[in-house]
């Protein structure tokens, strides 16, 4: 047991496993702010009225959201070097993940830019805005207080999809703790110290999501009174009962 | 004196619902126009297609000698020059008093942020607010609000201000505030149309008033002869029921 203990310490203080961390947090990251690009993109698209807009807008959610990430993750990889196109593990897990995030962050966009109200458009269009100046002074920065929880969630949902990605030869963490079990057979000490990372990451994030949210609900249009997980979570560990 | 504005043969149909069939309507320079009339009557959508916010589907428009109705991708630069207020004050959430009043100058006009900040303060002054530039929407009460959203279409420096309903959505308590401040820019010379139920501001800030009935014009007459002359008995029954 002591050794046990010992090993799961040394492992989670070794350069590898740290380097496999970085990895992870690089490779979630990287896909989540291509997510968001493509999700806006994918949102905007839909708003537009002209059909074939919205023709490749929902083309893109079928395809997207009709097959496993997985799937999409050894496609990239395995199908792109056969028209020429080699890239790197890490550009195509960011790839992979980053589209298929796309297609799940444009819901999120469209439910945020639907959240400003009519009115608001029209008031800023009755100033003489044109279209784009409405969307980007007036509709985005309040979609955005609106969209940050939900993006939270996908970032810390991310995190954890980005494990799949050691199927294709990236060196993020649980590949990391794959092959140094596999050395020595010490899978229960190897992957408990993978597992002390993601936890911490992901308890980190979801505090940093609860603080985020606590800042904004104060310019926040709607008092929706609805804790997430997180806020719950932050409520238990920094002051038990307070967290209105 | 040649009018300001100058609509002719105003027709508009929501789908099948003729809600504008034929409105002929014209504001000299510094005029105050009051539209008074049931809930219904299109008094609301008149103004919207004034400023072009709706399209209109036939009819004309004549703003400053030029034909504005079918200004198309210009329609822009035609609102710049009107103002318009409405029922909900649609004040920008996400943006303190004063940068609700000078969005609009720094992104539409280019005009200097110093600049604009120093015109969106002198602006909160003439609506009786010069200690809440930094306070948000909601930290203000309704009458206040409306008050910036005033200030707010000042800002662009309008020839033609438009009010719909300003009034409805407010306590009674801050309806004389914010009427009072219409009061002013009219007697400074503010060309104005009104859309309202307060006859206590038609009867004191009008110059001339139309009352409105199921898309048309019923009855139209300066105020004195509105008020005081010989009035259709529809227009009667209407104000009965207000005074009530």
């Amino acid at each position: 047991m002591i050794n046990t203990s010992r090993f799961i310490i040394d492992y989670v203080i070794s350069a590898p496993f740290a380097d496999g961390a970085l990895i992870t947090i690089a490779v979630s990251l990287a896909s989540l702010l291509v997510g968001m690009a493509v999700g806006l993109l994918l949102a905007m698209l839909q708003e537009i009225r002209w059909a074939p807009c919205r023709i490749a807008a929902f083309s893109y959610l079928w395809l997207f959201r009709g097959t496993p990430v997985l799937f999409q993750l050894i496609f990239v990889f395995n199908v792109l070097p056969s028209f020429g196109i080699v890239l790197p593990g890490f550009v195509c897990a960011v790839l992979a993940l980053g589209l298929n995030e796309g297609a799940y962050m444009a819901e999120i966009m469209r439910s945020g830019i639907h959240a400003v109200g009519r009115g608001q458009r029209q008031a800023a269009r009755a100033l003489g805005m044109k279209d784009r100046q409405v969307m980007r002074y007036v509709v985005l920065p309040q979609a955005l207080r609106i969209i940050i929880p939900p993006i939270g969630n996908q970032f810390i949902g991310m995190l954890k999809l980005s494990a799949l990605v050691s199927v294709i030869a990236v060196n993020d963490l649980l590949l990391v703790a794959n092959q140094t079990a596999s050395a020595n057979f010490r899978y229960l000490e190897a992957l408990s110290a993978a597992g002390i990372y993601y936890l911490a990451m992901t308890t980190v994030l979801m505090i940093g999501q609860a603080v985020l949210e606590r800042a904004l609900r104060h310019r926040r249009r709607s008092a929706i009174v609805r804790m997430s997980f997180s806020q719950r979570l932050l409520g238990m560990v920094v002051n038990a009962g307070s967290v209105r | 004196m040649t009018p300001l504005l100058k609509a002719t043969a105003i027709r508009k149909s929501f789908g099948t619902t003729e809600v504008l069939k034929g409105v002929d309507l014209s504001v000299v320079p510094g005029e105050c126009l009051v539209l008074l009339g049931p809930s219904g009557s299109g008094k609301s959508t008149l103004l919207r297609c004034l400023n072009l916010l709706e399209p209109i589907s036939s009819g004309s428009i004549l703003f400053d000698g030029e034909d504005i109705a079918r200004a198309g991708k210009k329609a822009s630069l035609v609102r710049q020059r009107i103002g318009m207020v409405f029922q909900n004050f649609e004040l920008f959430q996400h943006l303190s008093t004063l940068d609700n009043i000078a969005l609009a100058p720094i992104r539409v006009k280019s005009e200097k942020p110093a600049i604009a900040r120093q015109r969106a303060r002198h602006l909160l002054e003439k609506v009786h607010l010069p200690d809440k530039p930094d306070a948000f929407p909601d930290e203000l009460s309704g009458g206040q609000q409306q008050r910036v959203a005033i200030a707010r279409a000042l800002a662009m420096e309008p020839t033609l201000m438009l009010y719909d309903e300003p009034t409805s959505a407010l306590d009674p308590e801050t309806v004389g505030e914010v009427l009072q401040v219409m009061q002013e820019l009219a007697e400074e010379g503010m060309t104005s149309i009104v859309v309202t139920h307060e006859m206590g501001f038609a009867r004191r800030a009008a110059d001339h008033v139309i009352f409105m009935d199921a898309g048309r014009i019923a009855h139209e007459a300066a105020k004195r002869d509105f008020f005081g002359g010989t009035i259709p008995d529809r227009v009667a029954r209407f104000l009965g029921h207000v005074r009530q």
